[in-house]
Formats: C-alpha cells, sequence, structure tokens
C-alpha cells in the first residue's frame, strides 16, 4: 500500500497535519451516524414528539407497528416487487454482461452507455416515461409494472457488477475449456458461472435492498398497492411519528445483516 | 463450426438484454418524446407537434426559477460532497497506517447506502425542524432560548440531506482513483525537492482527477433528479425539477409539460455523463 514517505518537512508540522485529518474523520463519522442513532434513540422514546432530552424508554411503537395491517401489507409488498425486480434484472443483467465482455457486435458503445444510463439517470425518468407507455397501450398498473420499472433501474448495477468480475478472469480459462471441446453453454456453467457467482450473489443483494427502498419509479408505476417506502412516504404527510423510527430501525438492522452477508460472501471468493 | 456455435451463443446472450432495451428503454423515451410535443387540452391532451411546452419551460419565470434552482442546488451537493469525500479518501489511501482500519472506515462510509434512502432523508426532517432534535438539543444545553426555524425547510436543509444521502457515491470513485496512483510518483516528486502541498497540486490530484469526475457527476446527476429531499426538508420555495414534473403527472394533469421537462432532466443528464467519460478517457490515455 502507499506508504507516507519518511522524509517530510518536520516533526510537528506533520504530527500538526495527522492531529487535523483524525479530527476531520472522526467529524465526518459523526455527520454519517449521529442521523441513524438519532433515528434508532426515538424509536425506543416514549414521547410522541422527536425532541431532545429524551423521556423514558417503550417499546409501543413496536406493539403499534405489529398491528398495522397496511403497514404488514406494504411490506409483504415490497417483499413481492424486490424479489421479482431481483430475479428479472439478473436475468437481463447477466447476460448483458457477458454480451459487453465477450461479444463484439456494432453499436456495443451504444448498447453499454444505454445499459448503464438508468445509474445516473434519476428514477423519475425511468417511471414517467414507462407510466407514459403503460397509459399508451392501456396497461393497468400494479406491482408488476412496478417490477417491470425495477428491473430497468437496476440493470445498470447489475451489469457493472458482473461485468468487472469477468474483466478480471483470465482468458485462458474458457479458451481451454473450448480447446477440450466443450460447448458454449458447458464452458459457461462450468468454468464462467462458478467464477461469477459471487459476484451475481452480490448484485442480486444489492439490487434486493434498492429495490426494496425505491421510491421514484414506484411512485409513477404503482396502482392501488403500496410498498413500504411509498406507506412511509404517505405517512409521512400526515407528520412525523416515532413509529417511523420504529420501522427504520428495523430496516436498519436488516440492511446490517445483509452488509455482513455480503461482506461474508466476498470473501469466500478471496480464498480461492 | 465452433465459430458459428459461439456466434449462435453471443446472439442469445445478446438477444435478451436488447429487446429489453428496446421494450423498456428506448420505446417509453420515444414516447416521452412524442407527447412533449402534444398539447394540454382539457381534461386531458391531443397529438400535436408544435415547441409550446419548451417554449413555456425555458420562458416563463416560473420555471425557469425552479430550473436554475436545481442547477444550484445540484452544484452545491457535489462541492459539499467533494469537500468532504477528498480528504477523507486521501487520507484513507496515503496516511492511514493500519489496513484494517482503512477497510473499516471505507466500508463505514459505504454502509449506509444499504440503509433506506427515505429514511435518511426523514430523519434530517426530525433533526432540523423547529420542534426537532437539534433545536431542543441546542435549547437543552442553553445555547439558545427559542427554538429556530433557520434549519429546516430551505435550500441549506435540502444541500445537507442530499450531501448526507450521496456523498458515497463521491468517496468510492475518488478512493479508487487515489489508490492507482503509484507511491514512487509522490516519491520522485519529494526527491525532487517538492514540498507535499506542491507535489499534491502537480502530481496527486491531476492523477485522480477521472475520480472526482466520476463522483461529481453521480452526485450532481442523482440531486438533480430528487423529489423526497425536497419534498421532506425543501419547504415551500424548494421545489426541484422532479418535483414539477410530479405535479404535472398528477395534480395538474399537464403529461405533455411533464414530459418535455422529462427530457430537459435527460438531456442535461446524458451531456454530463458524456463530458464526464470524455474527461476520464483522457485522464486514462493522457496521464501515465
Amino acid at each position: 500500500m502507499a506508504q507516507s514517505p519518511n522524509r517530510a518537512p518536520g516533526l510537528v508540522s506533520r504530527y500538526g497535519a495527522d492531529t487535523a485529518f483524525m479530527t476531520f474523520v472522526a467529524a465526518l463519522m459523526a455527520f454519517l451516524y449521529i442521523p441513524i442513532w438519532v433515528l434508532i434513540a426515538f424509536s425506543f422514546n416514549d414521547s410522541r414528539s422527536l425532541t431532545w432530552p429524551l423521556s423514558g424508554f417503550t417499546l409501543d411503537w413496536y406493539v403499534k407497528l405489529a398491528s398495522n395491517g397496511d403497514l404488514l401489507a406494504a411490506i409483504r409488498n415490497s417483499f413481492y416487487v424486490a424479489t421479482g425486480a431481483t430475479i428479472l434484472t439478473l436475468c437481463v443483467g447477466v447476460p448483458a454482461a457477458l454480451a459487453l465482455h465477450k461479444v463484439s457486435f456494432p453499436g456495443k458503445t451504444v448498447f453499454r452507455r444505454l445499459i448503464l444510463l438508468p445509474i445516473t439517470l434519476p428514477g423519475i425518468v425511468t417511471g414517467i416515461s414507462m407510466l407514459n407507455m403503460f397509459k399508451l397501450i392501456g396497461f393497468p398498473l400494479s406491482l408488476e409494472t412496478v417490477i417491470l420499472g425495477h428491473a430497468t433501474a437496476l440493470l445498470g448495477v447489475v451489469v457493472t457488477q458482473v461485468y468487472a468480475r469477468l474483466q478480471r478472469l483470465p482468458k485462458s480459462l474458457e479458451e481451454a475449456a473450448f480447446d477440450l471441446g466443450a460447448s458454449p453453454w458447458r464452458s459457461f456453467v462450468d468454468i464462467t458461472l462458478p467464477n461469477i457467482r459471487t459476484a451475481i450473489v452480490g448484485a442480486g443483494m444489492l439490487s434486493f435492498v434498492l429495490s426494496f427502498d425505491e421510491i421514484p419509479v414506484t411512485f409513477f408505476l404503482t396502482g392501488r398497492d403500496n410498498t413500504l417506502p411509498m406507506y412511509i412516504y404517505s405517512t409521512l404527510r400526515r407528520g412525523v411519528t416515532p413509529e417511523i423510527n420504529a420501522v427504520g430501525t428495523i430496516i436498519v438492522l436488516l440492511s446490517l445483516v445483509l452488509i455482513v452477508a455480503s461482506v461474508v460472501a466476498t470473501r469466500e471468493t478471496k480464498q480461492k | 463450426m465452433s465459430h458459428a456455435r459461439r456466434n449462435l451463443s453471443g446472439g442469445m446472450v445478446l438477444g435478451i438484454p436488447l429487446l429489453w432495451i428496446a421494450l423498456f428503454m428506448l420505446l417509453p423515451y420515444g414516447i416521452i418524446v412524442t407527447f412533449s410535443f402534444w398539447v394540454k387540452k382539457y381534461p386531458t391532451f391531443v397529438p400535436a407537434f408544435q415547441f409550446g411546452n419548451y417554449v413555456t419551460l425555458f420562458t416563463d419565470p416560473q420555471y425557469v426559477l425552479v430550473l436554475l434552482r436545481t442547477l444550484k442546488i445540484s452544484v452545491l451537493v457535489s462541492v459539499a460532497s467533494l469537500l468532504l469525500a477528498y480528504p477523507f479518501a486521501y487520507w484513507l489511501v496515503f496516511r492511514c497506517r493500519s489496513a484494517k482500519l482503512r477497510t473499516w472506515l471505507y466500508m463505514a462510509v459505504i454502509a449506509p447506502l444499504w440503509v433506506s434512502y427515505l429514511l435518511r432523508a426523514y430523519v434530517w426532517k426530525t433533526i432540523l425542524g423547529t420542534e426537532g432534535v437539534l433545536n431542543s438539543f441546542l435549547k437543552s444545553i442553553g445555547l439558545i432560548d427559542e427554538p429556530s426555524s433557520i434549519f429546516l425547510y430551505n435550500q441549506f436543509a435540502m444541500v445537507v440531506t442530499l450531501t448526507y444521502i450521496f456523498i458515497p457515491f463521491m468517496v468510492m470513485p475518488i478512493y479508487t482513483a487515489l489508490e492507482k496512483i503509484p507511491a514512487n510518483l509522490t516519491e520522485a516528486a519529494a526527491d525532487l525537492g517538492m514540498g507535499p502541498w506542491r507535489s499534491f497540486w502537480t502530481v496527486t490530484l491531476p492523477l485522480s482527477a477521472p475520480g472526482i469526475a466520476a463522483g461529481a457527476t453521480l452526485t450532481f446527476c442523482l440531486s438533480f433528479g430528487d423529489f423526497i429531499a425536497p419534498f421532506l426538508v425543501g419547504g415551500p420555495d424548494g421545489n426541484l425539477i422532479a418535483n414539477v414534473i410530479a405535479t404535472q403527472f398528477g395534480a395538474a394533469l399537464n403529461w405533455p409539460l411533464g414530459s418535455a421537462l422529462a427530457i430537459v432532466m435527460l438531456v442535461v443528464v446524458l451531456t454530463i455523463v458524456s463530458l464526464s467519460d470524455r474527461m476520464e478517457r483522457k485522464g486514462a490515455t493522457g496521464g501515465i
């Protein structure tokens, strides 16, 4: 790793710079994590208003969640949408990454740009352009149209992750398979797939989280059913309540589990 | 024959994504382009070919103001993210001596991306509000007597919230760019008698420019199209383009105008992406 050279000007100024950097890093961490602790702390606070100091401990907000039918339905819908979108986006994204990696064809640059566009393109453009299309052909909006929208918006995420892994694979592996007479399908299943498996799992997990959390596309493409973020968004119109903090705390915990899982998944490849 | 088989399999891996792109990207984009030329006619809208919607967008002060405000907020968010992310990434790559600490801190900045984006915006509403955590905290330590309304429902709140949400997108590419700089370059600069500042300005910073470009592109484009943060913390004068688009497709029921706005957004994003692409390519060839 690039280490700082030891011939820096003076020890004092070096010490000063290090202290300044440390303070800065600590401040940045505080900026990133204090809000998350605020979110969690107020989910256990026994007051309706979110003011400092905390007044007392309660689990009431969590109990309320458990009996909130709309919320539970929204959570179910979100699981359905995120699962569907993840499967679809992998089915399209993995072949796209493979095509970018080894097939040469006219218009490849345009193809690459288009497929990566939704990463930088605000979700609202994807949302309303698909809304326009569904309305024009008279296709009713539902959770399924949301799934199609999410799968489109997440394609870029899957393609970048899988493509990055493909680029690091030695070409010789596949050439060897061909030389030994393996069919393209066979060499894909036996050689390429095992090597990109963890990248696919990682991309799938990230897609799931992003879809679970998605608002701009969902906002325009959903019918009468709400997903969890849409439900939270609509309750926010009526004001702030600690119930939302309780949902938030659960989401933070689940995210943590997923982060650990994804770290474990990538570690597995490094050992190989 | 193996060649033909390879072509066939190539066609198959290409076919699905191509079909998807045509059906769910090109076709819908084509439709909003078409709609953007149509005319609103109560209660819906009718086909036409005229540029009235675009003329409205660029002449009606109401829309011009929102466009300029959105540009301003997006630039401020990119600059704020850069000022926070660059020193952090620089410290991680060049100054942090423990590899373990480096991994942990890097993860700590990326991790919030996995936590709901809506909740990260929501929590700032609860922190900055008049009845919020910050005001009551300042009051409890005796720094202020009356809750202040200066924190929430303004552009400052929007910049803070959006920076908070999008900063990982700035850290990632800058970190990657800095990591690629060979240590011997800065050592050579030091050997040639350059001070740390000069070697930073003449060696490190130019070599990390592609990372900055990539990060700025992401944070700018994502802020440019955001409508949740303005809704939660922006207040009455905080509408951004995306909020106006949402209104055109909702209450205002003027789909042609909304489509024209979406096209403007698409063009702005495409322009920025291709500019930054060009810069990154320049960095790749013009560098070492």
